[in-house]
């Protein structure tokens, strides 16, 4: 009992680092946890990033009806390698225009006259610009002369694409979902299992133990980020147009607010399902709101302040900002200025009802 | 380091409570702990007994600093909660009633992370050595069984090198092979000049680890001495416990009391003990008023009096009927 040496194999950790090798060995050792962190963001990139791809421009599909001047129609059109038909009877193209098979059947009735007849349904879109493009074509191969000369450049870079708005929008989920089930649930659980109760018992220093559980959360999440700008350049070539600096910075600080975030909605809970409710609670609204799958603008315009207030929003936005319009700090201060401001409300106010016993 | 953890340590007494009362808020509210004293000195064992309900687990976690209490006076070492609270927890080691220790990290891991809270201490390695884990160091705790789970929740508790350790019913729900491993440590701890409170609802454990032991009931202490002192002022130091099936007139109960050198009886429906100091001098009477009355004997057995009948004086109820008598429901 006297020998109070340390072996030298033995060495005594920094309560922090502790705190950070424990909090990273229980989480790699539960492999339902690594799933929902790792595997699971790169299955949405994947899923969605395949459902939504762009396939280029599509070829201009048109019913030919069966007439005097198809033939010379098919003339006129030859020259135009996009544009495909499909020779049809008259009734068969009313069928086919009535059940959406075809937007447009073009007849026309009289050669020499040239008077063409365009069938389409007027209230869609897609079938009056097709009715115009086909139009502008044959009057052309017809001898129509412009007035005006004008050139098309056709933009295609990355970043326009659905692809390009969704990753960044992804990893604003990841950064919160992380922050209130890495930090927030992970409290609870120990609240429940009495162990914070037990850490009270020794001098371990609060300040040591959340910096412990803080700084594990960002371990986690570096790989899980990473990962999912990989994977996304890889499979569809996300690329990105702003400043890998800015970007650090921005997802650190996401990571951080929702790590006060999670922190707070865990200050208080007693119970698993008190905390899961609470975590909901906090999430959904983000979820659907905050512009992870679609711009927020769509929702009616009154709520646009709410949402812009909400701390998910001004994440997304700023790393969209630098992602796909290469924006710099310039133009997102105001982003993160919210977020450094939601960061340190919540940590001040989690701080000061944090519950560490029970009385 | 451990001289300089001893010097810091300047009173005479380990523990000392005035007055402590805990009344939990509520509706309407639990009178957990009614106004309890008690003075523990240096390298004594000292057994806080009741039965469940009785207030030990509060009382022990407001010594340990992790509850506040309503009103009274706490000294650890001369130290109170609230002023000196990071230099108590360097010299106290606690182990809690009920605490689920991470079940994915190893014995080792799990000693490890406890040992960087103290600014010194014993190693890993020896802690683990301590308790008899060295087989288990590198198993998951998941793995562990009841016994070696609560040595290990006593190595988190002495890792730090701790002058008082605090163990909450270290041996409850375990097996007797595992309870005899759990004394042996507790023992080689107070060997060593350490302080040990300990709560327990065991009569035998409480008898054969602690110097001293206070048994409370309801929020406050009925008896306080060391376990052979607080027999002795039962009086009589033997007991025949006689037990029968059917019914027994309670004429003949009543012969049982006139019997010479029966100082007391204590009946109960099916049965009854008799206090006396010299039992071969009560059996023949007993036997032969037994033979005579015909009853359908179903025990007869006679032992020293233990900790149990101190209880039973005192409170009139077994502490294992105390269980179920609903003495207020644990926190």
């Amino acid at each position: 009992m006297s020998n109070s040496q340390n072996s030298p194999q033995d060495r005594v950790l920094h309560p922090i680092f502790a705190v950070t090798v424990t909090r990273v060995r229980e989480f790699i050792r539960q492999p339902e946890a690594v799933f929902w962190v790792y595997v699971f963001p790169l299955l949405m990139i994947f899923v969605l990033g395949l459902a939504f791809r762009s396939q280029g421009p599509a070829p201009l599909e048109i019913d030919l009806v069966d007439s005097a001047g198809a033939e010379q129609v098919k003339q006129w059109l030859a020259a135009d390698s996009d544009v495909t038909w499909k020779e049809v009877s008259g009734e068969e193209s009313r069928r086919r225009l009535r059940t959406g098979q075809s937007l447009l059947a073009v007849k026309l009735q009289d050669t020499a006259a040239g008077r063409i007849e365009y069938l389409f349904a007027p209230d869609r879109p897609e079938a009056r610009a097709l009715r115009n493009e086909i139009d502008q074509r044959l009057q052309l191969a017809a001898g129509r002369s412009d007035t005006l000369t004008t050139t098309d450049q056709h933009v295609q870079e990355s970043g326009g694409r659905y692809i390009d708005f969704l990753v960044p929008g992804l990893i604003g989920m990841g950064l919160m979902g992380g922050g209130l089930w890495g930090v927030g649930f992970a409290i609870v659980d120990l609240r429940i299992r009495k162990l914070l109760k037990r850490f009270l018992a020794t001098p371990m220093r609060p300040a040591d133990f959340l910096a412990g559980i803080m700084i594990s959360r960002m371990l986690f999440m570096v790989p899980e980020i990473l990962l999912m700008f990989v994977f996304s350049w890889l499979l569809f070539g996300v690329s990105i147009h702003g400043s890998w600096l800015l970007l650090t910075g921005l997802v650190l600080l996401g990571a951080v607010q929702f790590s006060g975030i999670g922190l707070l909605v865990a200050s208080r809970c007693k119970t698993l399902e008190a905390a899961s409710g609470l975590m909901n609670l906090v999430m959904l609204p983000m979820w659907t709101l905050c512009g992870i799958f679609f711009s927020w603008k769509k929702f009616p315009e009154v709520l646009h302040p709410l949402i812009q207030l909400l701390p998910l929003t001004p994440l997304i936005d700023s790393l969209r900002g630098v992602v796909n319009d290469g924006a710099g700090i310039d133009e997102l201060w105001p982003q993160v200025l919210l977020i450094v401001g939601w960061a340190l409300t919540s940590f001040v106010i989690a701080l000061s009802i944090f519950r560490w016993r029970d009385n | 380091m451990l001289e300089s953890k001893v010097a810091a340590v300047n009173d005479d007494w380990a523990i000392e409570v005035e007055a402590l009362v805990k009344t939990y808020a509520g509706n309407p509210p639990v009178e957990a702990v009614r106004g309890i004293d008690l003075k523990i000195g240096r390298g004594e064992c000292f057994g806080v007994l009741g039965p469940n309900g009785a207030g030990k687990t509060t009382t022990i976690e407001i010594l340990e600093g992790i509850l506040n209490a309503t009103s009274g006076i706490v000294k650890i070492f001369g130290m109170e909660w609230g002023r000196d609270d990071r230099k108590l927890r360097e010299h106290i080691g606690v182990s809690l009633q009920e605490t689920e220790l991470s079940e994915k990290l190893t014995v080792h891991e799990t000693l490890t992370l406890f040992r960087s809270f103290y600014s010194s201490g014993i190693s890993v390695a020896e802690a683990i050595a301590r308790v008899g884990l060295q087989d288990k160091a590198n198993v998951w705790v998941k793995k562990l069984s009841g016994g070696q789970k609560q040595r290990l929740a006593v190595a988190t508790a002495i890792v730090g090198d701790p002058q008082l350790i605090f163990l909450d019913e270290p041996t409850t729900g375990l097996d007797p092979v595992s309870r005899r491993q759990l004394w042996e440590i507790i023992r080689g701890f107070t060997d060593s000049g350490r302080t040990v409170l300990l709560t327990t609802h065991y009569m035998d454990e409480a008898e054969r680890l602690c110097d001293r032991i206070a048994i409370i009931d309801a929020g406050r202490v009925i008896a306080e001495d060391t376990p052979s002192n607080l027999i002795r002022s039962l009086g009589p130091q033997q007991r025949i416990e006689v037990t029968w099936e059917g019914t027994w007139m309670e004429s003949e109960r009543g012969e049982v009391s006139r019997i010479p050198g029966a100082e007391s009886v204590i009946h109960s429906s099916q049965g009854l003990t008799l206090c006396v100091d010299e039992p071969h001098r009560v059996l023949p009477e007993l036997m032969s008023l037994l033979t005579r009355s015909q009853v359908a004997l179903s025990n007869i057995a006679t032992r020293h009096a233990t900790l149990e009948d101190v209880f039973v004086n005192l409170t009139g109820r077994h502490l294992l009927e105390s269980d179920e008598s609903g003495w207020g429901a644990k926190r």
